[in-house]
């Protein structure tokens, strides 16, 4: 690293600001803020009681043109695959990571080839498990590592998207303190938050799914209030 | 890339006459201004996440030095790597050590406006290393050997045909009977082209709309999703930031993301944004193997504490120019460099010097609109103002304006003088213009005349106006045209 091109950054910065970095006042006040996080200002339209959090939910993310279906336990989750692949007229098959969650579900009686690891853009369909939801705007949060590899969220053309209800929050904010329950303080290295399928308006400003990511985004909820 | 910001007066003629230009600005307009509208109309906290975006860039900017110290700390905790690059051509060059240690021959990139800004293509190309851009929007242009005329939709100038004769030249593998008529089959070829390309690159560029302290995270906020597969199957990220990208924690990126998304296209929310820190963990099945931020300063910290401090505030969402009359009828190319619009007439200048970018901050008619979109507050029409002031100072503008000002000041500064002239020059001009009430030529006033006649004045000066009136006019004016 250019040691003397960053004193000189912050040097500058000090100076612009008529401030010193020994000013304990000013250390004290950046501490505090990292420490703390302050929420700011949360819309009151995902503060809502759970049931209604998960209509909420749903309704955003169908305004953002994903698809979705409920189901009562995580065992109905081969027979929507299988269902949702066929009414599209798509290849029986389904890749995804090592997540213990999914690995509940049972594909065996189904005719669905299953392959597992990250993608290597041959897949069509790719399966997830979202860590997160939130309410406000329909999004899905998905956490990097073998359980859901980032390229299953990007390469393969339709994307279905598990999450337990339970875990649909409200607002970004309340998304990211869950994510720091289960996950502790450190980050992840990819955090992707999810709304909707890939788009582009860069033609004539006509908008067109499918840019890079997926074409499709489905989602599936698990009642598990 | 060239700057032409200095011819921006022959740009705009240029601009003006361009029929299929001023087709495709058309898109601006009906793309991005009601869409907008809708959605802020949907969150009735939009105004208070204003305020707030605010608050959290202004206090993160009075404490810049500290959070980037922090923020380097978590980026090197988690293994990735800051490099402060004073200017552009400091920024290039360590991108060129990054790139010759890997012995990289294709880099990937995701839109990012910072390697606009030091030129990164021109210098990877002639350096022997071939930069792909994966943005459609960014392809388009790359093959047209263009630059973006817009922040956030960099092809908005290009229309359809263009866009297919372009990659009817460029796709020369591809059967040449292929339908290429629609947008989305347009669409569907720039996927399977630039799909072989992500994986086979050595560096993956994105910018950031963010830099996270509290995490040591680079955000972008994409709606393809080229600039998360760049960053993710390259095999080696490069993030290019300037110093005023940072945010303090996740809660403040969370605040600023609402009145982003909402501001840059009318959506609810972008529908990707992605959160990087470091390089791929020995868990991880994909990610790339190192990870690196060019922290670039070029010219932002002269910026600080100083009239243009507020300029540092913006997050590159595009409303202004989305609003801006002049932006319409010109375009972005017309402003000479890589930020157009009001953004850019405030930021250009600032970055590239008020001698060259003098004609930018004149390129407004300050009706406001780009200050009442801005989800920053961001008074661009008085920076505008304060560059024009700046320009009179250094002389820099034609003798016969700062002649024409110098006497207007001296008889502003007298009011006796000034009613005593006005009260004589305004019968006169009656009295000229005649029955037609109208002057279509004008000694001295030919910019104006050539286009439109100038009426003529009514005979009084609104003193004696104001005074036959006891302070209270009889007829409301009206105003000449409604919006």
């Amino acid at each position: 690293m250019s040691l003397s091109t960053k004193t000189a950054i912050l040097d500058r910065i000090r100076r612009a600001n008529g401030a010193s970095g020994e000013d304990a006042a000013r250390k004290a006040s950046v501490a505090e803020r990292l420490a703390s996080r302050p929420r700011g200002i949360i819309p009151e339209r995902g503060q809502l009681p759970p049931a209604e959090r998960v209509a909420l939910f749903v309704a955003m993310a169908e305004a953002a043109v994903a698809t979705v279906a409920l189901l009562p336990s995580i065992e109905g989750l081969p027979a929507e695959v299988a269902r949702y692949l066929r009414e599209r007229n798509l290849p029986a098959t389904i890749r995804l990571g090592s997540d213990a969650r999914l690995a509940r579900a049972d594909f065996t009686p189904t005719a669905i080839e299953v392959s597992r690891g990250p993608s290597d853009g041959e897949e069509l369909n790719s399966l997830s498990h979202a860590e997160a939801g939130i309410a406000e705007t329909g999004t899905l949060v998905l956490v990097s590592g073998q359980a859901n590899p980032t390229s299953l969220n990007f390469l393969p053309e339709n994307h279905i998207v598990v999450i337990d209800a339970s875990t649909i929050e409200g607002s970004m904010e309340d998304a990211f303190a869950a994510i720091r329950r289960t996950w502790g303080e450190g980050m992840a290295r990819t955090i992707n938050t999810i709304t909707g399928p890939s788009r582009s308006a860069d033609i004539e400003q006509t908008l067109l799914l499918g840019a890079h990511g997926p074409k499709s985004l489905h989602i599936v909820v698990i009642d598990d209030l | 890339m060239q700057i032409t910001s200095q011819n921006f007066r022959s740009n705009t003629v240029h601009a003006l006459a361009d029929k299929d230009l001023q087709r495709a600005l058309g898109n601006v307009e009906k793309g991005f201004i009601g869409k907008r509208q809708t959605v802020v109309d949907k969150l009735p906290e939009f105004d208070a996440l204003r305020d707030s975006a605010v608050a959290i860039k202004q206090h993160t900017l009075k404490h810049l030095d500290l959070y980037i110290e922090a923020y380097v700390e978590k980026v090197e905790a988690s293994g990735g790597h800051v490099h402060f690059a004073e200017d552009a051509e400091h920024a290039r060059r360590i991108f060129l050590e990054i790139a010759r240690r890997r012995k990289a021959k294709t880099v990937t990139k995701g839109k990012t406006m910072i390697s606009e800004e030091i030129g990164l293509n021109a210098f990877l190309e002639a350096n022997g290393i071939t930069p792909v851009e994966t943005d459609l929007g960014e392809y388009i242009i790359q093959l047209r050997g263009e630059h973006p005329s817009h922040i956030i939709a960099p092809a908005i100038h290009t229309n359809r045909d263009q866009i297919e004769t372009d990659f009817r030249r460029v796709h020369t593998h591809l059967d040449v009977g292929r339908d290429l008529t629609a947008p989305e089959l347009l669409l569907a070829e720039a996927r399977g082209v630039l799909r072989k390309r992500y994986a086979e690159a050595d560096i993956g560029v994105t910018g950031a709309n963010f830099l996270i302290a509290e995490t040591g995270s680079s955000v972008i906020v994409t709606n393809e999703g080229n600039g998360d597969l760049t960053q993710l199957l390259g095999k080696c990220h490069v993030v290019f930031a300037s110093i005023e990208k940072m945010v303090p924690t996740l809660n403040d990126a969370a605040q600023v993301l609402r009145v982003l998304a909402r501001s840059a296209t009318g959506q609810e929310a972008t529908v990707y944004t992605t959160f990087s820190t470091g390089p791929k963990r020995p868990s991880d099945p994909d990610g790339p193997e190192e990870y690196h931020v060019v922290l670039l300063d070029n010219g932002r910290t002269n910026m600080l504490g100083t009239e243009f401090e507020d300029m540092l505030r913006c997050i590159r969402c595009g409303a202004c120019m989305n609003h801006c009359p002049v932006y319409h009828a010109v375009g972005g190319h017309s402003y000479g460099w890589v930020y157009p619009g009001p953004m850019g007439a405030v930021l250009t200048p600032a970055l590239i010097g008020v001698e060259d970018g003098k004609a930018l901050p004149n390129a407004s008619t300050f009706c406001g609109r780009c200050e009442e979109v801005c989800p920053m507050k961001i008074p661009l029409p008085k920076m505008m103002r304060h560059w024009r002031e700046k320009e009179f100072e250094k002389h820099l503008q034609p003798k016969g304006a700062r002649f024409g000002l110098g006497i207007w000041a001296f008889l502003a500064r007298r009011p006796a003088l000034y009613r005593l002239a006005a009260s004589v020059a305004m019968p006169a001009l009656k009295l000229l213009a005649g029955r037609k009430g109208r002057f279509s030529s004008l000694p001295l006033a030919g910019g104006w005349t050539e286009y439109r006649d100038l009426p003529a004045p009514e005979g009084r000066t609104f003193m004696q106006a104001y005074r036959q009136a006891n302070g209270r006019p009889r007829v409301h004016a009206k105003p000449e045209t409604s919006r």
